[in-house]
């Protein structure tokens, strides 16, 4: 191969599990080194370089300092891809956005809240464009090779559109509803394998919801299944708060039309 | 002592945790400054559990951390466990061992191999390193990979852990899984007797302060879960006297909060647990230990990625030894164990790579009502500045970048994790 692309990591508000899990796929997949010319992996190496093709973004903006930062990924960056759910959709990080924000600062700093500067979580989709998305919390590493196949082939990458009740079916699992459990499973964007339901666990929509997702068919579903609306509430805010809020807003914002 | 003035910025340590930066001041051989900051963004979990179900927190706090989700897992649901009263099956305790030891081996041979390594071999990272010494670096993804396929094998994957809930877990490794784990683990005895080699060739620096180590401790077993806070100071408290020794306070150069214990600092993570716990390690660990020169108690800061490595040959070999157990007993499908109560306090705690770790929930009717975590590295954050105050008087004659390369391998010798760190709370219980 003539001229590797540069690729560069970088990590907003996150745990770093995705990044951790890109350092796992090269356990699998070594020749993704022989691909691409890594300048930048904070978590992993001291080379910094500021001339790249393709920039993985990692965590939510959750300060108004992340902004320029990001802005400036993106003018430098030809493709910006979104890597796991805290950048794809907010994530676990947007849980606080239903929170008072004075109140959740005092709560965590008490009278020291003003020292560390914070505001709603938002995907970076709400900051800057993003060309592509390996969605995931953690993202699987096998997608985040297909995705990075795909972007050096200078294609779009394809996602699926699907529930996650297709993979678990393929799977061959007994539904978690059989077993007395729930599951978000109906709405849920596939793409794990169907990983959570496989051991045991109710899917969390972790990579978002289908297109067109039927979601108050789904909480009747919950409630037959003896969900009060807060477990509901709860079962559907875990990675979907933004999300969630977006449409409620829109929703209200539709009634005072 | 020279006389000149040195001002040093590292923003953004690399081969990190997250996000920290050394500042260092010196005028006229004057120490005028001397900070860890720590600039990462608050991440207020605690204030995002409350409200929410029980059942859910051990899956929102995993997310705090990448490297340590099992060990956030475990502590999350032995505190809601004993909020709730529920006593784990004799299964459960030996499979959650199990998978700390996956998570152990797996975050120690990151740090060990792709992080510290590279310092002392002379390469920039891990990436160059693959072409000077391929050996070194395909052997560490090898044992990497087992790690990550242990956790695998008995909760779903290392980040974020699925299987393990309240009361139990809800899915069992087979048969097969645990035979072919305990023939690898046996294979990788080699693995890490070799890593000892190489760490025995690697020129740690010289270091010394004498500081407070603590760690969770058990009579009968290295212990990595529940137990007993143990002190080389002397003294040993419940876990649920946890505040007594941690005492948080906020410094403004850093989200992450401050504590301190008997003396100005102390330090958790592996060196800590070697120095308190010694005897109690595997017999093929303390001979690593011999091998590699660590006595207890151990005062060079930098030998803590030495600490690791012992830790690695003992997690292989209990690993081992739990394998045979549970081969031995066999493992059966079992429901998690139902609470006793829906509402309560408790307090989880583990040793977790980096130290000791709590988790202190109050459920109200299933509902989380209020939630502390206090985090191993921002436990060590006021150690590794009084080690930097330390040393950096002793090293003024060298050239600043040598000077800034010390720095930085000890702040990476205390492995820090630090978007763990940044999001501990006041307690203030609802």
């Amino acid at each position: 191969m003539a001229v590797r692309p540069k690729v560069a990591f970088f990590e907003f508000t996150s745990c770093e599990g995705c990044q951790l899990t890109v350092v796992d796929s090269l356990q699998t997949h070594p020749e993704l080194l022989e691909a691409v010319e890594i300048v930048r992996f904070r978590e992993a190496m001291s080379e910094k370089g500021d001339d790249y093709l393709i920039a993985f973004i990692e965590g939510s903006c959750t300060r108004p300092s992340d902004e320029p930062h990001l802005k400036a990924i993106r003018e430098r960056a030809g493709v910006v891809v979104a890597l796991g759910a805290c950048a794809h959709l907010g994530g676990v990080n947007a849980i606080r956005n239903r929170q008072e924000l004075s109140e959740l600062r005092r709560y965590v700093y008490g009278d020291k809240a003003e020292w560390y500067e914070t505001y709603p979580a938002r995907p970076i989709s709400a900051v800057i464009p993003v060309d592509a998305t390996i969605p995931g919390c953690p993202i699987d590493r096998e997608e985040f090779i297909r995705v990075v196949k795909a972007v050096l082939q200078g294609r779009a990458p394809q996602l699926p559109d699907y529930p996650v009740c297709v993979e678990c079916k393929l799977k061959e699992n007994v539904c978690l509803y059989l077993r007395g459990k729930t599951c978000l499973g109906p709405i849920a964007l596939a793409g794990c394998d169907a990983i959570c339901p496989t051991y045991g666990d109710s899917c969390e929509a972790c990579r978002g919801l289908i297109p067109n997702p039927n979601i108050e068919s789904l909480k009747n579903v919950l409630a037959e299944h003896g969900l009060s609306v807060e477990q509901t509430m709860a079962k559907m805010t875990m990675f979907l708060t933004y999300q969630t809020m977006e449409s409620e807003a829109a929703a209200h914002g539709n009634g005072k039309r | 002592m020279a006389t000149g003035s040195v001002k040093i910025d590292v923003h953004h340590i690399t081969r990190v945790e997250g996000h920290g930066n050394i500042v260092v001041d010196v005028k006229n051989g004057q120490l005028k400054q001397c900070d860890l900051e720590i600039p990462e963004t608050p991440r207020f979990f605690e204030a995002m559990l409350r409200g929410r179900p029980y059942m859910e927190s051990s899956h929102i706090t995993s997310r705090i951390c990448g490297i340590c989700a099992i060990g956030h897992a475990t502590a999350s649901l032995r505190a809601t466990e004993k909020a709730l009263g529920v006593e784990p099956s004799a299964q459960t305790v030996l499979l959650r061992k199990l998978n700390f030891h996956g998570e152990m081996l797996d975050s120690h041979i990151l740090h060990a191999y792709m992080l510290v390594a590279p310092d002392l071999l002379g390469a920039p990272s891990v990436v160059p390193l693959a072409k000077a010494a391929p050996d070194v670096v395909l052997r560490a993804l090898r044992m990497k990979k087992l790690a990550g396929d242990l956790c695998a094998a008995i909760c779903g994957r290392h980040t974020h852990p699925i299987a393990m809930t309240v009361g139990g877990f809800t899915h069992f490794p087979s048969k097969a899984d645990l035979e072919a784990l305990r023939q690898r683990l046996i294979e990788a005895r080699a693995d890490v007797d070799a890593t000892v080699e190489l760490f025995q060739k690697l020129k740690i620096p010289a270091f010394e302060r004498d500081t407070e180590y603590i760690a969770l401790s058990k009579p009968d077993e290295y212990c990595f879960i529940d137990g007993v806070i143990k002190s080389t100071d002397g003294g040993s408290w419940p876990v649920e006297q946890y505040r007594q020794v941690t005492n948080e306070t906020c410094v403004k150069h850093s989200s992450a909060k401050r504590t301190r214990h008997q003396r100005e600092s102390y330090m958790v993570g592996a060196l800590a647990r070697v120095n308190v716990n010694f005897d109690l390690l595997h017999p093929k660990a303390k001979s690593a230990a011999g091998a590699l020169g660590l006595k207890p108690k151990c005062v060079n800061p930098y030998m803590n990625t030495v600490a690791q490595v012992i830790e690695i040959a003992h997690c292989v070999e209990d690993s081992i030894q739990l394998c045979d157990v549970l081969l031995s007993r066999g493992v059966t499908w079992e429901e998690p164990v139902a609470p006793a109560r829906l509402s309560g306090e408790g307090v989880g705690a583990c040793d977790v790579p980096r130290g000791t770790l709590f988790h202190n929930y109050v459920i109200q009717d299933g509902l989380v009502s209020g939630a502390n975590c206090i985090i191993p590295t921002g436990q060590n954050l006021n150690n590794i500045e009084a080690d930097m105050r330390a040393l950096v008087p002793a090293i003024l004659d060298r050239r600043p970048e040598e000077i800034t390369l010390s720095l930085e391998m000890l702040v990476r010798a205390y492995d820090p994790c630090i978007s763990c760190s940044t999001h501990m709370l006041d307690v203030k219980f609802v």
